[in-house]
């Protein structure tokens, strides 16, 4: 049987960086293959080429034994794809929200009544009529109920994923494409889309997605690729294969940043105590966790699963505060009512995941940018003004101390590389040696040398007393760095390892809300 | 190259100044002028005398009000298209303390009378402020809004509460004779008074206000990431509200330059869009205020240089003046447009971010 | 019976003074939706004035004239789109330059077409809109309704102002749904302006649009940028306009009338409460002002 999607020596670099490298792996036709990978393995990408929105740089494609595109016979578009029927449903739904749902789905395959030929085609109304009915049997034919005449900001996110289906049927998509299709989705949705997808591969749709949920993988998928730095690093069917094989091929076997953990001094004063902490409609539920004073307390999870949720409330706890519950205590003080500058004083320091976004001021120079949040402290203000001699100079020490390249005080924030935009940020939070330190994915985007840096770092914040509160995707930085593990699962914690007590394999699974066996 | 950088970040402004010129010269052809004779009217009506010059810094003297309102909004991000409603309310302010207290003496008087058109044209920036941070409605549609109800209220005022009585025009009474500012001698017998130094000091708290205090820091940290100034702590709110109050008490003190020193009295109408052309002016000085007193100079030429056209040409108005202000601002906005031109000839590429960030 | 007819002429002239609101909020309505600000509107309608007059005056049909204006728009509005869509100028600083184009260029071209930069020659009545133009205004704003919700031009717009990156998923180029709309909501805007010089009054004036091209903006948000229900405010401001007049006399309290400022800024005073949500809630596209970038 011809397989319904071949790719032949695929490759794809982005600015000299290689995103994939010789890709070559085929899809039955009637399947659902699973494409799994960290965060970066390059399985987007390599979709992304498929659905026609990057062009390769070597290679081909093919879809049911026909040349689809490559090198030799370039496609122009996503609308291209959609033609060939190839389909791909966007990690971020492509949904208008005061939209009704018929409306979303039509948009841009609309038909009109015949005798409105006259008019050009962009003028003829919509025959909404007929469109209903193809719907309603497409519905009928694979289980997929929504109601049409609902606005889609009205409906949920399970919904949304539902509509984004129907989006593809309704344009006689042959090939699906899902791009981590349950990430926002509760336990309950996944079991409902997977029930979809299933009644799809059985009239002959074929289905790629990708996923870094290896516990969704074995429940759903006939086979499954393995992509790890943009690289194919193993092919399985899904009934050889268990979990953990899965795991071991998806996080390899790299030489981990084994940052040599100093002896470690935990004093018992504790600098951030959480306590049954919900909020409504906000993913975080029932959240109790403790840090101590010279101890690194690890959260794991996969990304949405309330990690971001927690540092916001942590951060902006006014903004919540009425549909929240529970007791948050900062350096032993309830930060019920106090705004964020006041919670930072109490000795907070944070460092957000998305540097870019809430950390730095990307168009400002860096002097500017080591002083934001420390613009009212002491060496830096007095009596309301700024010293610039003090900025100056302390910039230029810390740029130093922290070895941020190149020494530039005056370049501009977006023209450091991630890793040095990342030292900047952790240089200004470590000035005032806070007793609390939160810090979310702190080497996202950093390159190596950077991230042993950056490790180090944070041992000697430890040692020097602080309490610190790790967020983290990346497994082997959890380990690294945690003493005490938690893992983050759908806005509960689920589990918690103290250092050492937990496999790399192990935590993985446990991410995935899977219990040791 | 730092300093080539530097050269273009200075020629831009330059060159879409001549850009706009030179475009709306052009046009008087089709008036049958000739365009070379045109400029040379404008220019000797700018700065021909010592009167002429004298006209000219009395133009620019609101500008660079108004321009630095919309600048220090501008460095918030905010747009403050409300310029022209706050100069009218704080204008009247200042009159209506004046026909209040005739008599307060000269030092005096002035002093309370800017400062009451500080407070009031405050107000009324503060209102599109409070209503961007705490209702989350847009500043630019309110302010619109409220130029209006200004417009309304202003006319409202000055027709039923402080009519002069003596007039055919839409005027107020007359202030008190303590509140006349003194004129500068140098220029003949222009209005340009003491007004002057307000403004330029003003120019220079609105620099040392945002470059050396740690609140003016804050505002640009809001302005150029807001969610990052959120997250250490920066209150944006508040400091919305402040910024706009601010930049509506810094349009409100184009009472000084109109009813302090040449009216004496409030005249329905007597900005000629003060507050827009603000807009130009902070545009063109790149939203700071050295920038902004240069091009409130240049635009203030051109405003007193185009109202000679009237009488020196057959077939060019004074209407001219918008024409250029119009075009220049065209030239100024669109920057992408330099990028490309400059790409396309020179052959140097700007960088994409994604590839700088990687470096 | 007498105050029959009070109401009859009262309703009669509200329909007048509501048709420019009406042309140049439908004109709004199709730029806005489509994710482009037109603050514009004002500078457009004044041009349309403009042109219409002059056109009349030359050919000596108001049809001509009224389509000339449309044109006007249309044509000025391209200069607008290049600069906002294609190049990404800002379009709030576009659209204060083009108003101020606008006021600019109509007095100078006034001048040298008719030696006075204060207003063009008056038409004869004959040369004039009777009642035409309200008639077409509502079959504009039906036209407006019919092809924002039946149409798929209508669809791909409402998605470009709401969620520019499905349309562009979907196959449909965003910037020249956008490139359409700005156009065509321009033509209809210097209708607008058309219907202040040819049909309200006999001639072109200085700055005779007084802020109409706010006051429709003003209603469109008013109407929460849709078709029907911003002609509906279209209507209630020109109300309070025609009402104004009937009102100078009126005592409500003490022994003062009204103060007609008062009445006039009710518009943009109610514009205000309802952006801010004290008045029903108004909710502008999710994409309104920010290009394009694929």
């Amino acid at each position: 049987m011809t397989p319904s999607v071949e790719f032949r020596g695929l490759s794809k670099a982005f600015h000299g960086n290689m995103a994939n490298t010789d890709l070559s792996f085929k899809v039955r036709k009637g399947s659902v293959h699973a494409i799994i990978g960290e965060n970066g393995a390059g399985k987007s990408t390599a979709m992304k080429i498929l659905y026609g929105i990057y062009q390769p740089d070597e290679g081909e494609i093919y879809i049911e034994g026909k040349l689809w595109g490559g090198r030799q016979k370039p496609w122009s578009s996503s609308s291209d794809a959609i033609l060939h029927g190839i389909g791909m449903v966007h990690q971020h739904f492509m949904l208008g929200g005061p939209h009704t749902v018929l409306d979303n789905i039509l948009l841009g395959a609309e038909q009109a009544h015949w005798g409105w030929r006259w008019l050009p085609k962009a003028l003829r109304p919509i025959d909404r009529d007929e469109a209903r009915q193809r719907l309603e049997s497409l519905s009928e034919q694979y289980g997929l109920k929504v109601a049409w005449d609902a606005l889609v900001e009205n409906l949920s996110v399970g919904v949304h994923q539902r509509i984004e289906i129907l989006k593809l049927l309704y344009r006689d998509a042959k090939i699906l494409i899902l791009d981590e299709p349950t990430a926002v989705l509760t336990q309950q949705e996944t079991n409902e889309l997977f029930d979809h997808l299933r009644k799809l591969c059985h009239r002959g749709k074929t289905i790629l997605m990708i996923t870094h949920k290896l516990k969704e993988v074995m429940s759903i998928a006939d086979r499954v690729t393995v992509f790890r730095a943009g690289k194919i690093v193993g092919e399985r069917e899904i009934h050889k294969t268990y979990v953990e094989d899965l795991a071991s091929l998806m996080v390899g076997r790299k030489v981990s940043l084994k940052a040599e953990s100093p002896p470690q001094v935990v004093l018992q004063e504790p600098v951030l105590q959480v306590q049954g902490l919900s909020v409504k409609d906000f993913k975080l539920q029932e959240v109790s966790l403790q840090v101590r004073r010279g101890e690194v307390v690890g959260i794991a999870g996969v990304e949405g699963n309330g990690q971001a949720e927690l540092l916001q409330v942590l951060l902006h706890p006014l903004e919540y505060q009425n549909r929240m519950k529970g007791v948050i205590e900062v350096v032993g003080k309830n930060i019920e009512g106090l705004n964020t500058r006041q919670i930072r004083d109490l000795g907070m320091g944070v460092i957000p995941d998305d540097r870019l976004r809430d950390a730095l001021l990307t168009d400002r120079p860096a002097q500017e940018n080591y002083i934001l949040g420390l613009h009212r402290e002491k060496p830096f203000c007095q009596a309301g003004l700024i010293l610039d001699r003090q900025v100056e100079e302390l910039t230029d020490q810390a740029m130093e101390e922290y070895d941020i390249r190149p020494r530039s005080r005056l370049l501009k924030a977006d023209r450091f590389s991630g890793g040095n935009q990342q030292k900047l940020v952790i240089a200004r939070e470590f000035f005032r040696s806070p007793k609390l330190l939160v810090i979310a994915q702190p080497t996202r985007g950093v390159d190596v040398g950077a991230i042993e840096f950056i490790h180090k770092k944070i041992f000697r914040a430890r040692s020097e007393g602080s309490g610190i509160l790790l967020i983290s995707s990346e497994l082997d930085e959890i380990l690294a760095l945690s003493d005490r593990i938690l893992v983050m699962y759908t806005g509960k914690i689920i589990f918690e390892f103290n250092r050492g007590e937990v496999t790399e394999q192990a935590l993985g699974l446990a991410m995935g809300g899977e219990a040791r066996s | 190259m730092i300093f080539f950088k530097k050269m273009i970040y200075f020629l831009k402004p330059l060159f879409s100044v001549v850009l706009g010129l030179g475009l709306g010269l052009v046009i008087t052809k089709i008036a049958g002028e000739d365009p070379w004779n045109v400029l040379q009217i404008l220019l000797k009506s700018a700065f021909g005398s010592r009167y002429d010059i004298g006209m000219t810094l009395f133009y620019s003297i609101p500008l660079v009000f108004t321009g630095l309102s919309v600048a220090l909004a501008f460095q918030a991000k905010l747009f403050n298209i409300g310029a022209e409603g706050q100069l009218a309310m704080g204008s009247i302010a200042a009159a209506a303390f004046g026909i209040y207290f005739p008599n307060i003496p000269f030092p005096v008087a002035p002093i309370l009378a800017s400062i009451c058109a500080f407070l009031v044209g405050a107000v009324w920036g503060a209102i599109p402020g409070w209503l961007r941070a705490r209702r989350g409605s847009h500043e630019v549609i309110n302010t619109i809004m409220l130029n209006f109800i200004a417009s309304g209220l202003t006319s409202w005022m000055t027709l039923y509460l402080f009519r002069n009585l003596d007039s055919q025009n839409p005027e107020t009474k007359a202030v008190g004779a303590g509140y006349w500012m003194p004129h500068l001698k140098i220029f003949g017998e222009s209005p340009v008074s003491f007004s002057i130094f307000i403004a330029l000091f003003a120019a220079f708290c609105v620099w040392f206000f945002l470059w050396k205090t740690a609140l003016g820091y804050e505002i640009r940290a809001v302005g150029q990431n807001e969610s990052a100034a959120r997250t250490v702590g920066i209150d944006s709110a508040k400091i919305r509200i402040l910024v706009m109050a601010v930049a509506g008490g810094l349009s409100g003190l184009v009472a000084t330059n109109e009813i302090l020193a040449h009216a004496g009295r409030f005249r329905l109408g007597f900005s000629p869009g003060y507050g827009f052309m603000g807009i130009a002016v902070a545009l063109l000085g790149r939203n700071k205020p050295g920038g902004v007193v240069l091009a409130a100079l240049l635009f203030g030429a051109l405003h007193k240089g185009t109202s000679d056209l009237d009488l020196e040409t057959e077939n060019v108005t004074r209407d001219l003046s918008q024409i250029l202000q119009a075009l220049i601002i065209l030239c100024v906005s669109a920057e992408g447009l330099w990028s490309f031109l400059l790409e396309s000839s020179f052959g140097f590429k700007k960088k994409k971010k994604s590839e700088i960030r990687t470096l | 019976m007498e105050v029959f007819m009070w109401i009859v002429q009262l309703m009669a002239s509200t329909c007048r003074v509501s048709t420019p609101l009406l042309f140049a909020a439908m004109g709004g309505m199709m730029s806005e939706r489509s994710g482009v600000v037109n603050i514009a509107l004002e500078g457009l309608m004044l041009l349309g004035a403009f042109v219409a007059a002059a056109a009349t005056d030359f050919t000596h049909s108001p049809v001509l004239g009224a389509f000339a204006a449309f044109m006007a728009g249309l044509i000025f509005s391209i200069f607008y789109a290049f600069f906002v869509i294609e190049i990404g100028s800002d379009q709030i600083v576009a659209g204060t330059a083009m108003n101020m184009l606008a006021l600019g260029l109509t007095p100078f071209f006034s001048k040298i077409l008719y030696g006075s930069s204060t207003s063009t020659p008056s038409l004869p009545i004959e040369f004039r809109f009777q009642y035409a133009p309200v008639w077409i205004a509502f079959g504009v704003v039906v036209l407006c309704w019919v092809w924002i919700v039946k149409t798929p031009f209508g669809l791909w717009v409402q998605f470009a102002g709401e969620h520019p990156e499905a349309l562009d998923c979907a196959g449909v180029c965003v910037k020249r749904v956008r490139w359409m709309a700005v156009l065509v909501g321009g033509g209809l805007a210097g209708l607008g302006g058309a219907s202040l010089s040819i049909f309200l009054s006999s001639s072109f004036s200085r700055n005779m649009t007084a802020g109409r091209g706010f006051m429709a903006l003003a209603a469109l948000i008013f109407g929460k940028w849709k078709p029907i229900p911003a002609a509906l405010a279209c209507l209630l401001f020109g109300f309070s306009d025609a009402i104004q007049i009937r009102l100078q006399s009126v005592v409500l309290w003490g022994n003062e009338p009204v103060p007609v400022q008062f009445i006039q800024i009710l518009p943009y005073f109610v514009t205000i409460l309802v952006l801010a949500g004290f008045v029903g809630q108004a909710r502008a596209p999710q994409a309104l002002g920010i290009p394009f970038v694929k």
